[in-house]
């Protein structure tokens, strides 16, 4: 069942990896661009500055080392990826982030549990949808009511709890 | 106070009954994550930081303890009934455990990894509770260039050391330590990385990061993961409980994988997979029958059990008396200290004595909550595992973005867009996670960096200012030379290593099955 890491490198260079490198030098030219561009503090022996500035060396240096690799196939093999389950998921909390405050916990959060569901198979959004809306409110209830977490109401919360 | 007069005195508190409750919610909660896959101790502190925020302090931690000691045992369960870990340092277990239970053995196998788990549990916390004070005199000396030097061995050793390359290790270390910078700098109140988002004065929230990790990368990997989801669960089959061949050839594999596990879990070593992996080896090498060995050898379930849940109280060691996270869970449990203004260390040795004994002791009680909840109940918790993959990830986001939106339910306004802005974080750092698993970087690192980062700036800063600028300071003393030529050991010996084609041993072990 594991798949054994294969010998043969065929992707030379790993784009992928070259990817990473540049997302890492991206990271540290922002941090160093950032910190040189911000004035202030205190003037102290070591300032504020110092420790960006280290850590935006050493991630430029972690890019470099990250471009041998990647030329020399040393990034182990990577299991084909299926996108749609993962587009269901990442869909389903941008849908709750954005719906939260509008249509409430319980039905946001539904949302996303029965988009996560159908990402792992469940196609059956008409039973997903109200069951993960019914799971939902019982959390809100517990946690909102229980343990005074504040978590935003909508139309069912305030159905059963009034305003 | 003498260690068993503080340690009596801490029975006290953990005997309260709301304590008791505390820690019985904590090892049933951790007993069930550590069963299922995909969900560890871990990110289940982390979902229950925010939740605890209004609760009793000594309570809360006594619980997220409970949930670590609880996580270690049901571990053990989803390794040997299904061979897939249920947390990677139930790695080894999965090697003889599966095997056992497919020979029909299953049942000895969890007792033996249950009573195991109980015995090293008990002589570890004894352990910690001998240990602990005299660190604590020791470490009362540290100035804060000890406290840098040993930051910085705790970075390498949990980036560097261990796992299959050193250059990932670092890389996500560095990223963590990118995100610790975030927010407002602590000693002179500079903004620092924040472009403007008032949001991000604040610096990333520890629980944002760690649920968006370990949460939500974990199921996007599961979901994305073609490889087919045919895990067998295999029946515990015939009797329970061991017979007497197993408990005489199970006793000196405990105690043996105890003292392995206990010392690597208390150095800044980080994991307790190292100490699993090398308590098989051990059993392997002593092992009256090493013919078995492969084939359901009952040693090799013991010994490793035994050494995981050792090593966890080890990793208290460092927690509790230097405030020195050395795995991803002791890094969220600092930051549950830190939620309730708590700083582990030395000192809160001296001005929380009731909190620190009564958590050692509710650990003691705990360990024995575990035993009974899983050797009679193992029926109950095998069900778990067959709870459907849709309904189980499912229902994990519910908890992950409801904790996440507890922490903080600001309400970002982008424009016309109204939307939660630990929401917008959880998604990003989830697919960060998400990326990070399919390109083989570890996640713990990430999370230690960003909790340990600015406290080993502190420390730096500290330590200049009083040496008033002489940089000489950070080697001034044996302790932080010999802190600091560890951490480079702790980097290059592995390095050569993997040059050498050594590198492989670990994953060999875990790799060559089926």
């Amino acid at each position: 069942m594991t798949q054994q890491s294969s010998t043969s490198k065929t992707r030379r260079p790993d784009r992928a990896a070259l990817g990473i490198a540049a997302f890492l030098a991206v990271l540290a030219i922002i941090i160093g661009y950032s910190t040189a561009t911000t004035h202030g503090g205190s003037v102290t022996r070591i300032g504020p500055a110092v420790f960006p500035y280290a850590i935006s060396i050493v991630l430029f240096i972690l890019a470099i080392w990250t471009v041998f690799e990647a030329f020399r196939g040393e990034f182990p093999e990577r299991e084909a990826q299926a996108p749609g389950p993962v587009l269901w998921i990442v869909g389903g909390l941008a849908a709750q982030m954005l719906l939260l405050n509008v249509v409430g916990f319980s039905i946001a959060t539904g949302l996303l549990f029965a988009a996560t569901a159908r990402g792992f198979g469940k196609t059956k959004l008409w039973v997903t949808i109200p069951a993960g809306i019914v799971l939902s409110f019982v959390v809100w209830v517990l946690f909102a009511k229980g343990l005074q977490l504040s978590l935003p109401a909508g139309p069912p919360e305030h159905f059963f709890f009034g305003s | 106070m003498d260690t068993f007069g503080l340690l009596f005195q801490g029975f006290a508190v953990a005997m309260d009954p709301m304590n008791l409750l505390y820690a019985l919610i904590g090892v049933t909660l951790g007993t069930a994550v550590g069963v299922l896959p995909g969900i560890g101790p871990a990110l289940t502190v982390a979902l229950l930081l925010p939740v605890t925020y209004k609760l009793d302090p000594a309570g809360s931690l006594i619980m997220f303890a409970g949930i670590y000691y609880g996580g270690m045992y049901g571990g053990s369960t989803t390794s040997i009934l299904l061979n897939t870990p249920g947390e990677s340092s139930s790695i080894v277990t999965a090697l003889e455990g599966n095997k056992m239970a497919r020979a029909g053995r299953g049942g000895p196998a969890l007792a033996t990894a249950a009573i195991g788990s109980f015995v090293a549990g008990l002589i570890a916390t004894i352990g910690l509770a001998l240990v602990a004070p005299w660190i604590v005199k020791f470490a009362l000396s540290f100035g804060p260039a000890e406290y840098f030097a040993l930051m910085v061995l705790a970075f390498m050793t949990v980036s560097a050391a261990f796992g299959d390359s050193t250059l990932r290790g670092l890389t996500a270390l560095f990223i963590g330590l990118a995100l610790g910078l975030v927010g407002q700098d602590q000693l002179t109140g500079q903004a620092r990385l924040a472009f403007g988002i008032p949001d991000l004065l604040d610096g990333i929230e520890v629980t944002t990061l760690a649920v968006a990790l370990f949460a939500i990368g974990e199921t996007l990997a599961v979901a994305a993961s073609r490889s087919s989801m045919d895990e067998k669960i295999e029946a515990v089959k015939g009797s329970i409980w061991m017979t007497k061949e197993d408990w005489s050839r199970s006793w000196k594999p405990w105690l043996r994988g105890t003292f392995i596990g206990f010392p690597i879990g208390a150095m800044p070593a980080g994991g307790a997979e190292i100490g699993t992996f090398l308590s098989y080896s051990v059993e392997k090498q002593l092992a009256k029958k090493p013919e078995e060995f492969g084939h359901g050898a009952i040693e090799g379930v013991a010994g490793p059990e035994a050494a995981n849940n050792a090593s966890a109280a080890g990793t208290l060691v460092p927690l509790l008396t230097l405030g020195l996270p050395t795995t991803a869970t002791a890094a969220i449990m600092l930051a549950g200290f830190q939620q309730f203004g708590l700083q582990p260390g030395p000192l809160l040795f001296v001005t929380s004595p009731q909190l620190v004994w009564g958590l050692i002791a509710s650990l003691l009680v705990a360990n024995l909550m575990l035993l009974v909840l899983n050797l009679p109940l193992i029926g109950l918790w095998v069900r778990l595992l067959s709870i459907p993959k849709p309904w189980l990830y499912a229902g994990i986001l519910v908890f992950a973005t409801l904790g996440t939106i507890g922490a903080n339910s600001a309400v970002f306004q982008l424009g016309w867009l109204a939307f939660s802005f630990e929401l917008a974080m959880l998604i990003l750092f989830g697919l960060f996670g998400y990326f990070m698993r399919q390109f083989g970087y570890p996640i713990a690192p990430v999370v230690v960096g960003l909790i340990l980062g600015p406290m080993a700036e502190t420390q730096l800063r500290r330590a200049i200012q009083i040496s008033q600028g002489d940089f000489s300071v950070l080697v001034g003393s044996p302790i932080a030379v010999t802190l600091l030529v560890l951490a480079v050991c702790a980097v290059v010996i592995p390095l050569i290593m993997r040059a050498r084609g050594q590198g492989k041993v670990l994953a060999s072990l875990a790799a060559n099955e089926d």
